[in-house]
């Protein structure tokens, strides 16, 4: 294996609505940023691949509109994923295990906005036993949610206390669309939205674009001080059909982790994507996180949502902990599909 | 077993308001006005109408505003002879690429006030406008582009954007 390092990463503020921007003008500066802080020159990039959905911009080839933002002459290899950045990133990493070239660029965009992002997620699910029926994300958060308070591995007071913790955390994180003291038992005098889920254990909804780059070894330690090195990446999926999965276990995370060497070792801090509050206890079973890890510092996907942008923003706010030196060991995880579906582990180390 | 089901009907509708973008709009608002402009990149100098954000041979923001004519030259057509759903347009009509003096780029739009058989590469057009209180932010407040009976641009003066 070609060691492959994150060298930057740039991001959007994350915002309820992106009245001015279109998508092209949302990517232009996290792509430009990105390849500024990497030091390297764009035709050192020999490869380039987004992550974005024609579902959410509701325009046919949005990605291909999109790719004007990176100046695609002389030619450029690029390659696009119907999915969030985080599964751009790892198309990027398979490339650079070809060995002919040491450098991606990652970018992805979500104008979450332009839509109704409840009924525009129902596209994902299953077209003929599903999707007719038009259950909404949040609903089927709150069948998920309702079947883990059911076991009684969690309580209501313990989502609330996940979401005063990540909007505390969010206070240091400029970017983030939510943010501030929120004590548990303010937060569970809210009304439910969908039960068993309050407002507050939902993800806002969000429009941003994240940009990275990515380089092998040599070239990696050139032009970075402390490149984020991903010594195991990995992602797995579930069945389609919701009534098939045990939805308060995260097998496709578990066995993500594993095949990425999630499970050995520990790790100094944890970017998880959790876009509701539940979702973040059941991944942090199957993740077997210990004690010494600190997860979601950022604030995590309850603090700032874009769809497309949330998964690869965890791995970029995890490599930026390892340049700053706040971190030698970091776990970062990215979600995609309703309640879970799919999931990537990524594991980033200094040096 | 009773007989397999072969087909469901699943209708979807979703709504979307798609944000024109910082650049977009501003050629709208002007086009309400009965003004054409466009953005050059500060890279390549290329004049672009509409303005698209970025450049994107370069893959850089465009620069300054460049007021460009309402009149310009033919440099590529279509003659639609076949009917489709939604049509408005009787047939046959010509949709054509109109280079606006002063700009690098093409825009397509309707060319009138002449016979189909007619219309051919180098052709001078001008905008047609609608009546000011007519304009909207939208391209349909230019009607189409009709001849100006000057004499055919040469090839030369556009044959690098074709």
């Amino acid at each position: 294996m070609r060691e492959v390092a994150v060298i930057s990463f740039a991001q959007l503020p994350i915002v309820r609505r992106e009245d001015e921007r279109d998508d092209i003008e949302m990517v232009l500066p996290v792509v430009t940023e990105a390849l500024r802080a990497s030091g390297l020159e764009k035709r050192q990039v020999g490869f380039t691949v987004s992550g974005s959905s024609d579902f959410l911009t509701g325009r046919p080839f949005s990605f291909v509109m999109a790719l004007d933002a990176v100046g695609a002459w002389p030619p450029i290899e690029e390659s696009h994923v119907e999915m969030d950045g985080a599964w751009a990133l790892y198309e990027a990493w398979v490339r650079l295990q070809h060995g002919d070239i040491d450098a991606a660029l990652v970018y992805c965009f979500g104008k979450s906005s332009a839509g109704d992002l409840r009924d525009v997620l129902v596209m994902q699910l299953d077209p003929y036993c599903t999707a007719p029926l038009w259950p909404d994300s949040v609903s089927l958060a709150a069948l998920q949610a309702r079947a883990l308070l059911d076991t009684g591995r969690a309580t209501e007071r313990d989502l609330a206390a996940i979401v005063s913790a990540r909007r505390s955390a969010a206070k240091k994180n400029p970017y983030a669309q939510l943010k501030g003291d929120y004590g548990v038992d303010a937060l569970l005098e809210a009304p439910r939205f969908v039960a068993p889920l309050r407002k507050h254990d939902c993800p806002p909804i969000s429009d941003g674009a994240a940009a990275m780059v990515l380089a092998t070894g040599d070239l990696a330690r050139k032009v970075c001080s402390r490149p984020a090195f991903i010594r195991g990446i990995d992602h797995r999926i579930e069945p389609h059909a919701l009534g098939s999965r045990d939805l308060t276990r995260s097998s496709s995370t578990s066995l993500a982790a594993e095949k990425a060497g999630a499970l050995s070792g520990t790790f100094d801090c944890a970017e998880i994507h959790a876009p509701f509050s539940h979702q973040e206890l059941i991944l942090q079973e199957a993740l077997k996180l210990t004690n010494g890890t600190e997860v979601n510092l950022s604030g995590g996907a309850l603090c700032g949502n874009p769809m497309m942008v949330a998964g690869l923003t965890r791995i970029g706010e995890a490599a930026l902990r390892i340049h700053r030196g706040e971190a030698k060991r970091a776990l970062a995880h990215a979600t995609s599909g309703p309640c879970l579906q799919q999931n990537l582990v990524c594991v980033l180390e200094a040096g | 077993m009773s007989d397999p089901v072969r087909r469901i009907k699943a209708p979807v509708r979703l709504e979307y308001s798609v944000t024109a973008g910082k650049d977009l709009s501003r050629f709208l608002v002007a086009i309400a006005d009965g003004r054409l402009i466009g953005k050059r990149c500060p890279s390549c100098r290329k004049v672009y109408v509409p303005p698209r954000g970025v450049c994107p041979t370069c893959g850089v923001a465009l620069g300054e505003d460049v007021p460009v004519s309402d009149t310009g030259t033919l440099t590529s057509f279509c003659i639609v002879n076949v009917p489709y759903e939604g049509q408005v347009m009787k047939l046959p009509y010509v949709y054509g690429s109109v280079l606006l003096d002063g700009a690098d780029l093409p825009l397509s739009h309707l060319i009138q006030g002449i016979e189909a058989a007619d219309v051919r590469m180098g052709l001078r057009v001008r905008a047609e406008w609608l009546p000011p209180e007519e304009r909207r932010p939208t391209l349909e407040s230019i009607r189409c582009f009709l001849p100006t009976g000057e004499e055919d641009a040469p090839f030369d003066t556009y044959k690098e954007h074709l």
